[in-house]
């Protein structure tokens, strides 16, 4: 029996998770929730104005003491967040802005009071002497050579320019020949909490004490030393629950270099909590990318190259420790998918506006890279009269090229790409929903089916990374396994959990290992006092990275184990196996309880030769090849469009995913669930806008629309499982993919649903207006020229 | 994100409301339901010397039942109409335009009064109530006076709201056996507020006939002898008689230039009428 319960916990069941005990009856700890003695709050005073010459900061008079401004900062080093890729102009991030301000809500003065509202009081009475400067608000505009600059030293306002070119020239004959112009729109990630941070300087440990929801305290502890002047073992900084990070949480802010500096100096706490307008306006921007991409194709429909020219509005400076060309650098690299074609050239432009720096998000580039490349392939598919999957099918990279090297060099590890989306077609039923569009609505909705493909490298690690020259190039991932006395298990990761459910899925690997029951192991991160070191949770690496860590950290300490117990059952190690927490011997078996408190608590009893290092090791793992796992799916849509006011509605979804070796499939299914409400939200919703003098025009989300419960369907999930050959257990990086696809099938379906009137949407978010907008376009456009194929929008 | 520091007084009636808001050298807010003052409030975009919340004031959440109409305390909430705690005299079309205001936790809360006083054009009362018909009472320092809803509203976020005046009560005639009405909105997402809305009343026994375009730009556009535009009052399929191209020149004649915003609020008001063929 106690078997069968244990084989209940570990690789691949679908557990509740541990966390949610705490968290669900609203007993976690959030940065919000930390309470000190003598903690004071703050506030900032942010810039109004996009682009301004800073002439003067200043603070009343008799509240000087009270407030911080850039002159006050002496020894305090801007952010400096640099790529090592050719080319690469970095930008100094002001702590506190002095010389210029580049985006409305940078950062000016800090106010401290004994309540947000008295410190709000205080930033009032702040004046600044601004002289405004032309804002750069688009970012095609901003490559012109006339254009403001946003760091005069650089002669223009590109952050990096990048060129792949493989035998382009060899597409141009192809018969068909399909170009776009896409774009998706900025968007601002809403994680339920914002950032947040309470620093107070621990005169014991003689140490600066950052508490702020991270998901990578270390990289954070590294950047922060490194701009206070500090040595890193005076830094701690903790991670507590974090409610959603999405990327956002993966940046060093101005704000907490700030409250580390004051710390260090008032002798109390101080505490920093985003509002949601701050949030919105100043913080968490993201994904704001413009293509101009040309797919060449036969006619029937085998893709010969894709050509594109990609810019990405990376915002007023290049955040920490990601850098600036994160996204358009890896467009490149990406924009190919998963199909296998001959030629290929793309151009990209990382562009410098006065907008705030453009953030990691979840699916990081590959959202806006598969909104383009599946919207251009459907566009292929209706010039060759074929149905947009056959196109697809044609030119997936099938399963007996595993693994596969793509044309820009990417390693796909494995997976069957035609498999998964022949299932996503014929659980969407194309044949049923084609018989429903001809007979058409009652209603007078347009029903459209569309569908789209993805794979997603993960845990990709120093061989990609060093290449980029970027401040957090992931090696070895480590953890650390500890038993305590009574046969319980602690395991430490460097990694942290901003919803990922590791305090779940950690545990059940080195259950999977030790046998050792759930409840009893303990999770132990979010911490750089009581963690290795690591790069932190990005990239979709915990599961690969942390997970192959735990396994070979519990494997370390099992294999100890095993020979204190081969010892205390009076046989050789060889003749024992370790089963269900018992180690057992040919006759007779002792519990891990038992060895642990043989080696805590009666070391006279171990042999002589016992291994001194115990029950507790750190070990360090790396997969067996760094290039990434490729975990995919394939996504399709069934919309109802309204014509007369252009309302979509999701009638349908279906997922068909690959993530390997699931460790918790529920998890994974949650996941997914999330991240199609995000993907969701790009799609029909999400939009962060500027004005031509850079003011943002959304801040609250009565302006910026996040779908909801009655937004978002319960989709239809199905599960592929083909290992990775090169990772622990075959598990593949899954957390970001939900949030990859969606903009592209609904984009694909709305467009299908269109198709007769000539309309086509090729811009994010898919609002009513823009679909109305492409419907007058066509209506307009084939009332003029009966040649023309219509609007796009 | 947090007010000014300002004065709070919470007056037992009515009087005591009057006297509080005369006083021009300083800035006072009425705190209803909160649900737009709270966050105008934390946003700082109102920094108020006094807030008078008038949410104890038993006369403003009651409801007076008089000949032909009823008088609703302007601190009535939606969902006290959603839930039938006030009585319905409209065939249904209170309660449920009340059950379709944002979410149920702004419902709880918000005031029939506010809303219509807060003024924003995309809002639900300000179209429904105009479209039925309904008046507003407000008391000030000189006494008493009635508007009709649609002249209470003077543009966004704006209302004839004198010096010193209160609203105190909102009132909704008793619609006849026969009549129709019809409600319809366009908004992006369930709770959010509507980018064009359609209303409309047919009752034959008064001899009314009102439709209403809102959620424009600015007040809605009331047609208060609706007759033409909606057809004729018999049809039992409403729809049908409903000339479009009419009321495409009418909103367009009245300011509305962008087509696309005139096609959704013309479909809008369309679709109120389909949905009265089957009341």
């Amino acid at each position: 029996m106690a078997i069968a319960e244990v084989e209940k916990q570990g690789v691949g069941v679908s557990m509740l998770r541990k966390e949610d005990d705490r968290l669900l009856r609203g007993r976690g700890q959030f940065v919000g929730d930390v309470r000190l003695a003598g903690m004071k709050d703050v506030a900032f005073v942010r810039s109004p104005i996009a682009h301004a010459r800073v002439k003067g900061v200043h603070p009343p008079e008799d509240l000087r003491s009270q407030v911080v401004t850039a002159a006050d900062l002496e020894g305090v080093k801007p952010i400096r967040a640099v790529s090592g890729l050719a080319g690469f102009k970095p930008s100094d991030q002001p702590v506190l802005a002095f010389e210029k301000v580049r985006q409305v809500g940078e950062l000016l003065a800090m106010c401290v009071a004994d309540t947000r509202a008295a410190a709000e009081d205080i930033a009032a009475r702040v004046e600044l002497d601004l002289e405004e400067l032309p804002a750069v608000h688009d970012m095609i505009a901003a490559r012109d050579k006339d254009a403001p600059l946003l760091h005069e030293d650089w002669g223009d306002n590109v952050f990096l320019e990048t060129f792949v070119d493989v035998n382009i020239e060899a597409a141009f004959d192809a018969p068909i020949k399909i170009t776009r112009e896409i774009k998706t729109a900025r968007q601002s990630m809403a994680p339920m909490e914002g950032r947040g941070t309470v620093a107070y300087w621990d005169k014991r440990m003689e140490q600066l004490v950052l508490i702020s929801g991270s998901q990578m305290p270390h990289i954070v502890r590294t950047g922060l030393a490194e701009c206070l002047g500090l040595g890193q073992h005076q830094v701690r900084i903790v991670s507590p629950d974090v409610g959603g990070g999405f990327g956002y949480k993966g940046i060093l802010l101005p704000e907490d270099i700030c409250l580390g500096w004051y710390a260090m100096r008032c002798g109390h706490p101080v505490r920093w909590i985003e509002d949601r307008r701050e949030h919105l306006t100043a913080g968490a921007n993201c994904r704001e990318h413009h293509y101009v991409i040309t797919a060449y194709a036969d006619r029937d429909g085998k893709l010969r190259g894709i050509d594109c020219e990609a810019t990405v509005d990376s915002g007023a400076y290049s955040s920490y420790p990601f850098s600036a060309c994160l996204e358009a650098a890896q467009v490149a690299s990406i924009l190919p998918g998963p199909y296998d074609f001959p030629s290929y050239r793309c151009r990209t432009w990382s562009v410098a506006t006065n907008k705030c720096p453009i953030l990691p998000y979840r699916g990081v580039a590959r959202t806006g890279v598969c909104y383009a490349l599946e919207l251009v392939l459907d566009a292929v598919a209706r010039e060759a009269g074929l149905e947009p999957h056959e196109v697809r099918l044609k030119n997936l990279v099938q399963p007996d090229q595993m693994p596969f090297d793509n044309i820009t060099r990417k390693h796909f590890d494995s997976g069957d790409y035609p498999e998964a989306l022949q299932r996503a077609i014929e659980a969407i039923d194309v044949k049923a929903i084609r018989e429903r569009q001809k007979r058409g609505e009652e209603n007078g909705r347009l029903i459209g089916v569309g569908h789209s493909i993805y794979c997603e490298q993960g845990a990709h690690g120093t061989s990609v990374y060093s290449g980029w020259g970027i401040p957090m190039v992931p090696g070895h991932e480590q953890a650390t396994a500890r038993m305590t006395p009574d046969g319980g298990l602690e395991l430490r990761v460097g990694v942290h959990s901003h919803g990922q459910s590791m305090e779940t899925t950690l545990p059940q690997i080195a259950h999977e290992i030790l046998g050792i029951d759930i409840s009893k192991i303990k999770l132990v991160h979010g911490d750089t006092e009581y963690t290795p070191y690591s790069t932190g949770s990005w990239g979709s690496r915990c599961a690969v990275m942390a997970g192959g860590a735990v396994a070979a950290a519990s494997r370390d300490v099992a294999s100890r184990a095993r020979k204190i117990g081969a010892h205390l059952l009076q046989v050789h190690v060889d003749d024992v196996e370790l089963v269900g927490g018992r180690v057992k011997g040919p006759s007779g078996s002792v519990s891990l309880e038992e060895i642990a408190h043989t080696w805590y608590r009666l070391p006279q009893n171990l042999p002589d030769d016992v291994d001194p290092r115990g029950l507790e090791g750190t070990v360090g793992h790396k997969p067996k090849r760094d290039t990434g796992t490729f975990s995919y799916a394939a996504h399709a849509a069934v919309v109802a469009v309204d014509p007369e006011n252009g309302d979509i509605e999701i009638l349908d979804y279906v997922i068909v995913e690959d993530g390997g070796k699931l460790i918790n499939p529920m998890v994974v299914d949650g996941q997914i669930y999330g991240g199609l409400a995000q993907g969701i939200g790009t799609a029909l919703y999400e939009e962060m806008n500027f004005d031509s003098s850079g003011q943002p025009l959304a801040s609250t989300f009565a302006d910026y629309l996040l779908p909801g419960p009655t937004e978002v369907p319960a989709p239809r999930l199905d599960h592929m499982e083909t290992v990775s050959p090169y990772t622990e257990f075959g598990v593949k990086g899954i957390g970001e993919g939900g949030a990859i696809a969606p903009p592209a099938a609904i984009g694909n379906a709305v467009n299908d649903a269109l198709k007769d009137l000539g309309a086509e949407l090729v811009r994010t978010p898919m609002t009513p207006r823009r679909v109305l907008e492409a419907i007058f376009a066509a209506t307009n456009a084939d009332s003029q020229d009966h040649s023309d194929r219509g609007g796009r929008t | 994100m947090k007010p000014v520091n300002f004065d709070y007084a919470r007056p037992k009636d009515v009087a005591g409301v009057i006297s509080l808001i005369g006083d021009e050298s300083r800035v006072v807010k009425i705190l209803a339901g909160g649900q737009s003052l709270g966050p105008m409030l934390n946003m700082r975009l109102v920094q108020p010397d006094l807030v008078v919340d008038i949410t104890g004031i038993e006369e403003l959440r009651q409801v007076e039942d008089r000949a032909d109409e009823v008088g609703i305390g302007g601190c009535v909430t939606h969902s006290d109409i959603e839930d039938l705690r006030v009585a319905d005299v409209t065939r249904g079309a209170l309660p449920k335009v009340a059950a379709g205001i944002a979410y149920r936790a702004v419902r709880n809360r918000g005031t029939i009064g506010g809303s219509i006083t807060h003024a924003d054009p995309s809002a639900d009362w300000i179209s429904i109530l105009s479209a039925i018909g309904a008046t507003v009472t407000l008391r000030g320092p000189d006494g008493v006076r009635s508007l009709a809803v649609e002249d209470y509203m003077l543009g966004a976020l704006e209302a004839d709201l004198r010096l010193g005046e209160l609203l105190v009560s909102v009132n909704v005639p008793k619609l006849g056996p026969a009549a129709r009405w019809g409600y319809y909105k366009s908004c992006r997402k369930t709770g959010e507020f509507a980018h064009a809305i359609g209303a409309f009343l047919i009752d034959p026994d008064r001899d009314v006939c009102r439709a209403v375009f809102g959620a424009t730009e600015s007040k809605p556009l009331v047609v208060s002898e609706a007759g033409d535009l909606i057809g004729r009052t018999g049809e039992r399929d409403l729809a049908q008689g409903f000339d479009s191209r009419r009321a495409d020149e009418l909103i367009r004649d009245n300011g509305m230039n962008d087509p696309i915003d005139r096609q959704i609020h013309v479909a809008a008001l369309r679709r109120a009428l389909e949905q009265s063929g089957t009341v």
